[in-house]
């Protein structure tokens, strides 16, 4: 077993045992806790795949922002539904069966795909990849378009929360 | 090196684990937890299809951007609807509200 798969098992073992937390726990600060964990493990994913600056993004934007945004939440309606009763459905069950299936039926799914044992090839020498991601954000002839209409939604989500959030006098 | 086989087990399960806690929290914060737990399982699986795939195309890192882009936009849609219904409901318990339910 190489470093880099002992890594991988690792993280991957920290990934879902802390995400497994998130949808268990009873205290709902602890879940959004827990889910600072597991974007932490996927920011240690991307690193493994060679994609750097996806892992500083999901450091900044989803443990930065996002997580904190939970936090907030949470605190802002916490004391209607404290910690105590259930905090899952009477049909858990059957959720619980419904993943189970899910599971089992892409784990068949991409077993009977042919790439499914695919190694990684070497990165090509000389190649930079942050340089061409930027390229290919700004570039007309490649996500130019994709680009700016996730960011005019962003905008659209971001005043939108802020009227719906919005207390009138 | 680790075959993408790994990849696509652990984000399969980390997928299943958050559809598993949309299904069954009652709390609506926590539901939208559970969209974020699979939203990480879609990015983690389109890195790894791009690191595993035509390395000339830097297709899969964009479209994980744009995940990125969606997923802030929806959590601050969804808790600022959060807060807003528990201002006039007082509850967050998504089985109570079931006003547009007949």
């Amino acid at each position: 077993m190489t470093p880099l798969q002992l890594v991988f098992l690792l993280t991957a073992a920290l990934t879902l045992v802390a995400a497994f937390r998130v949808v268990t726990t009873r205290n709902l600060v602890h879940a959004a806790l827990w889910l600072v964990v597991t974007l932490f493990g996927v920011a240690v994913l991307f690193v493994l795949l060679n994609a750097p600056f996806l892992a500083v993004v999901q450091v900044v934007v989803y443990i930065g922002a996002i997580a904190v945004l939970f936090i907030f939440a949470i605190m802002l309606t916490r004391r209607e539904m404290r910690d105590q009763g259930a905090q899952l459905n009477k049909g858990w069950w059957a959720a619980a069966l419904v993943s189970l299936l899910t599971f089992g039926g892409l784990f068949w799914l991409t077993r009977s795909w042919d790439g499914f044992t695919r190694t990684a090839a070497p990165l090509p020498t000389g190649q930079d990849t942050l340089s061409a991601l930027g390229k290919a954000l700004v570039s007309p002839d490649a996500f130019v378009l994709p680009f700016e209409i996730a960011s005019v939604l962003l905008l659209a989500a971001l005043v939108g929360a802020v009227y719906v959030a919005y207390r009138e006098k | 090196m680790i075959p993408l086989s790994w990849y696509l087990i652990l984000s399969a399960a980390l997928f299943s684990l958050g559809l598993f806690g949309v299904l069954a929290r009652k709390n609506a914060v926590a539901i939208l937890l559970g969209i974020e737990l699979m939203l990480n399982a879609v990015n983690v699986n389109l890195v790894a299809f791009w690191r595993y795939g035509n390395l000339t195309s830097i297709a899969g890192q964009v479209f994980a951007i744009i995940v990125f882009a969606v997923s802030a936009a929806e959590v601050a849609v969804g808790l600022a609807l959060v807060i807003s219904v528990y201002r006039r409901r007082k509850t967050i318990v998504a089985d109570e509200i079931d006003m547009l339910k007949w």
